[in-house]
């Protein structure tokens, strides 16, 4: 039995007729055309999926689309700031933090609550922090080093090198 | 170390140039194929066998198609009436599209359902009701050859016993004498286990098949458009579908490493959907039939090593037994069925080697697809890295010590291998002194000792490896008589910016980037003004695609020598408008200039603007250069890698303490990209090291086939790498560039696995199977019956 429902994400209102087990994340890229939101697995384990649900982190392949009415949702399309990139999105592309991009839009979304609750995370905090999502190509490194650029800068301190360390 | 010859702002060769891909994707504008929509679009799902090995009695269709928004359902007998239920596999094997009477794996393709919305096709998978009459299957690879098992593949010719193929390379004769006359022989069996590339992205597809103009737009996750295109063409040609009327479009893709070059059923079958409905159609992979539908890897190998009682190798003998499941669907050049294994002679001095191999048939998905590694070269790696570090053990020498005393001396390059190969350049001795002044290796070993007198376990483990990518020179290297070459169209506006197209396929890799970077050496144009265009078999150039690190080596050659050919014309065009010969002329980067008289210029800009609007008469005009780069060899890239390993002695649990990996790719185009495709690359080395193996059962269940339980490392098992370079350039390649892509994953495991054993070296241990767990530990030491042994020195 389909049913109309309303979703806001990004600010913006998306309306459209669903079956009830249509889950968020269906609706995001399928109705809401917003497709930066990504599909990595059937089983809630890669967190490409994540996104903001009132501003905290959630794999939206895990929840129903109508569990999320009334709630204000934000993807990766409305990550960047009026007057540019998210400090998130210019300390991935900076450190070199991915390759074919495919689990980038979740990890950072999982890194705006990470840095929202512990803005001076250790490498530790940032392993364990990510730790939902997988990324098979970065080896996790530059991404490590992408999230604490990004605290950096949000934190207003000096941002770190981003050149590539080699032992020499 | 590494050096640049151009400026930051030109760009070229050595600089750590920011991603220019990358804005689209952390701004989650990217382009991947389950992005796509077209008007009108079907929705594919797949029925998948529940058994190994089974007759289908009957597919019942009805329940499906009463489903609402249900369009059809079609099975192997379907594709039977137009010749499109089987299909061949880049190794020249055949494989089902859809079956006809017998499933052969355990998720096997049975019959596809297309539907309007993809909540309709997947209610549809589930009503529809195949009765099947289930058989024994084969799964141990070793009784596969048992007179009482089941002949799986009938269908071939002359087809005996469920052995595909036999090959071998080297002197048995001349290696036996040297394994009987030897003061030290060491054996192990090994077992490189299944795995599955596990791309954050499942492969996929939107078939869009035009009735009115008879031509098909394939949108696909594929790494070898060109090459796939053309096998289309042989596969449906006979229904009208000639290679002028098919279009493969990759756009961008999610990862690869080598698991988005075959053909799949699924992608078949979309077409075949799209041709007979006259829709787009389109199939993404769930995640769990990805994992259980391909795989890598999968060998056994008996490895042997002779040598003297002081450390010199002599010979090696490795007996490989691979298990190929039902069909041989790698994707090898073609007269290369067990890819390039026969480089694991490795980095050491030693005139003596035999190898063979057997291909096996069993009831278990096909694949043994070259997952980030040049065909097999991972297999031989961890053969012949984990032997030397069993000899260095027999005979009671360090295993750095060992592998200095063997290195192939600088010197001795080009050097001719036991097997055959010429390798092509290397300075191994360097490469292992950084990786071991890196670890202080010597105060390790002090600390080892010292801390085996605590009672605990700590082991050093080394790789020392060389690679062998760049497929590769055309006498030799061919898929499906396809030549291995590369290539780049390079076109410079009037403006002199520039688009450049290639017959690769970047799935993360960054050539939109490094490729610019190539061309800005040669020519002098801001890497940030050329555009880099690449998965449309409309608009690139022909080319066998991006796997087996074959990018930098081929169509980065291919680039060098197109933009050679344009720096040749532009000297003429220079000479033309300053009024003086081509031998007055310098060339620096982006200008040529008088000898003598550097007031006298013209800028490449300059140049290229007069080649649309004031070049010599009888010259062409424009600006364009296309270069098929067929390489005269392989590239031989190298790596010095240290692992070092805690075990808890009471749990087995593993900690990689500390990982250095020094890597000697040649020259390097951009570091940044380079050291990121180590780092991704350790991490997937790792991942088989200790995590990774799809396990089946006695029936050919694949008892971990989800991302729940087929353990892709996190960033929490995942160490901080720390890498570096030695350069020894490739002295036949135009940028003296090797490749860098596959090395670590090629690399790491056998260092993770020696460190491994090393630690468990006081239980008098001398081989552990990868994946290794603490499960395995604990196993292990039962079995030989000291667990509780005290551990000393
Ligand atoms: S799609 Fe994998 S966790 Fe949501
Ligand atoms: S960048 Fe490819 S999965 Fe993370």
């Amino acid at each position: 039995m389909k049913r109309e429902i309303t979703l806001k994400i990004n600010g913006e209102e998306y309306t459209s007729t669903v079956e009830p087990r249509t889950l968020l994340v269906h609706f995001i890229r399928e109705h809401a055309m917003l497709t930066g939101t990504h599909i990595g697995c059937d089983t809630s384990s890669c967190g490409a999926c994540t996104i903001l649900i009132d501003g905290k982190s959630a794999k939206s392949c895990t929840i129903l689309a109508i569990q999320a009415v009334g709630k204000e949702i934000t993807t990766v399309e409305g990550l960047a700031l009026a007057d540019g990139p998210h400090p998130l999105q210019e300390g991935f592309k900076e450190n070199h933090g991915l390759h074919c991009g495919f689990c980038t839009p979740g990890m950072m979304m999982r890194a705006v609550e990470l840095l929202e609750k512990n803005p001076n995370p250790t490498e530790e905090d940032i392993r364990w922090g990510i730790s939902g999502n997988l990324c098979r190509c970065t080896g996790y490194n530059n991404i490590v080093k992408a999230i604490k650029y990004a605290g950096a800068k949000m934190r207003g301190d000096e941002l770190p090198s981003t050149e590539p360390e080699f032992v020499e | 170390m590494i050096q640049c010859k151009t400026s930051k702002e030109i760009g070229g060769m050595g600089h750590s140039v920011k991603r220019k891909e990358d804005d689209r994707f952390v701004h989650g504008t990217g382009k991947y194929i389950d992005d796509f929509t077209l008007p009108g679009m079907l929705f594919m799902d797949i029925i998948r066998s529940p058994y190994a090995y089974a007759k289908i009695t009957n597919i019942d269709k009805e329940a499906a198609m009463a489903i609402d928004g249900v369009v059809a359902v079609i099975t192997g007998k379907d594709l039977e009436q137009y010749n499109l239920h089987w299909m061949p596999t880049l190794m020249s094997d055949m494989q089902m599209v859809l079956p006809t009477d017998t499933v052969m794996h355990q998720g096997q393709e049975v019959a596809a359902v297309i539907a309007k919305s993809r909540e309709a096709a997947r209610d549809a998978r589930e009503a529809i009701m195949v009765e099947y009459e289930t058989m024994k299957p084969v799964i141990d690879p070793f009784k596969a050859l048992d007179d009482d098992a089941p002949l799986l593949r009938p269908d071939k010719e002359g087809q005996k016993n469920n052995q595909a193929w036999h090959w071998e390379v080297g002197d048995k004769e001349a290696t036996e004498k040297v394994f009987n006359e030897a003061e030290v022989v060491v054996k192990e069996q090994m077992h490189i286990p299944r795995i599955h590339v596990a791309s954050i992205e499942t492969c996929g597809c939107v078939a869009n098949y035009n009735k009115i103009d008879n031509h098909l737009t394939m949108y696909m996750t594929t790494q070898a458009p060109h090459a796939i295109r053309t096998v289309f063409a042989l596969v449906a040609g006979h229904v009208g579908l000639t290679e002028e009327k098919i279009r493969v479009i990759s756009p961008d893709i999610g990862g690869g490493f080598g698991g988005k070059v075959p053909v799949f059923p699924g992608y078949v079958i979309a077409i075949a959907a799209s041709f007979l409905i006259g829709k787009p159609v389109k199939w993404i992979e769930d995640r769990s039939d990805n994992l259980t539908n391909s795989f890598a890897r999968d060998y056994h190998i008996t490895a042997e090593m002779a040598g003297t009682k002081d450390g010199k190798i002599l010979a090696t003998r490795m007996k490989v037994l691979a298990d190929h499941g039902y069909t041989d669907a790698a994707a090898n050049p073609s007269k290369f069925p067990t890819g390039m294994f026969s480089i694991g002679t490795g980095s050491y001095d030693y005139p003596t080697a035999f190898m063979e191999a057997d291909a096996i048939y069993t009831n278990k998905p096909p694949g043994g697809v070259a997952y980030r590694c040049s065909f097999r070269v991972t297999e031989a790696v961890h053969a012949i890295e984990r032997i030397t570090d069993r000899y260095a053990l027999e005979i009671g020498k360090d295993p750095a010590e060992l592998r200095m005393q063997n290195f192939i001396k600088k010197e001795q390059f080009p050097y001719k291998s036991p097997t055959g190969w010429e390798y092509d350049s290397g300075d191994y001795h360097a490469g292992l002194e950084l990786a071991m002044k890196t670890v202080d290796y010597q105060k390790l070993r002090e600390e080892q000792k010292e801390l085996r007198k605590q009672g605990k376990l700590m082991g050093i483990g080394l790789s020392t490896f060389t690679e062998i990518v760049g497929a590769g020179p055309s006498k030799d290297f061919d898929i499906l008589g396809i030549k291995m070459f590369d290539s780049a169209e390079i076109r410079v506006h009037p403006t002199g910016k520039a688009i450049a197209r290639f017959g690769t396929k970047s799935q993360g890799q960054g050539h939109e980037t490094t490729y610019g970077q190539i061309i800005a050496e040669e020519l002098g144009i801001p890497s940030k003004d050329i555009i880099v265009e690449e998965g449309d078999t409309d608009t690139a150039p022909y080319g066998l695609g991006t796997y087996a690190s074959r990018s930098t080596p081929t169509a980065g050659a291919a680039a060098a020598i197109a933009a050679r050919k344009l720096r040749d014309k532009a000297k003429k065009i220079a000479a033309y408008l300053l009024e003086v010969s081509e031998d007055d002329l310098e060339w620096e980067t982006g200008k040529f200039f008088v000898k003598g008289a550097p007031e006298k210029s013209k800028t490449i800009q300059e140049i290229v603007f007069a080649s649309y609007t004031n070049h010599p008469q009888g010259m062409e005009a424009g600006f364009e250069a296309t270069h098929y780069y067929d390489p005269p060899n392989l590239t031989f890239p190298s790596g010095a890698y240290i692992c070092v390993v805690d075990i808890d002695p009471e749990t087995f649990d593993i900690k990689v303490r500390r990982f250095v990996a020094i890597d000697d790719a040649g020259n390097i185009i951009n570091p940044m990209v380079a050291q990121g495709q180590v780092h991704g690359g350790l991490t997937q080395g790792l991942a088989p090291a200790m995590y990774e193996e799809i396990i089946y059962d006695e029936e050919g269940n694949a008892i971990n086939g989800t991302l729940m339980d087929y353990l892709v490392p996190t960033a929490v098992e995942s160490p901080n790498w720390e890498t570096g370079h030695t350069v020894t350039p490739s002295p036949h390649h135009p940028i003296g560039a090797k490749g860098i892509g596959e090395s670590p994953t090629v690399g790491a495991p056998p260092a993770i696995a020696n460190a491994i054993v090393d630690a468990l070296k006081p239980y008098g241990v001398t081989h552990m199977d990868i994946p290794i767990t603490p499960y395995k530990i604990f196993k292990k030491l039962k079995d030989m019956g000291v667990l509780d042994k005290p551990i000393t020195e």
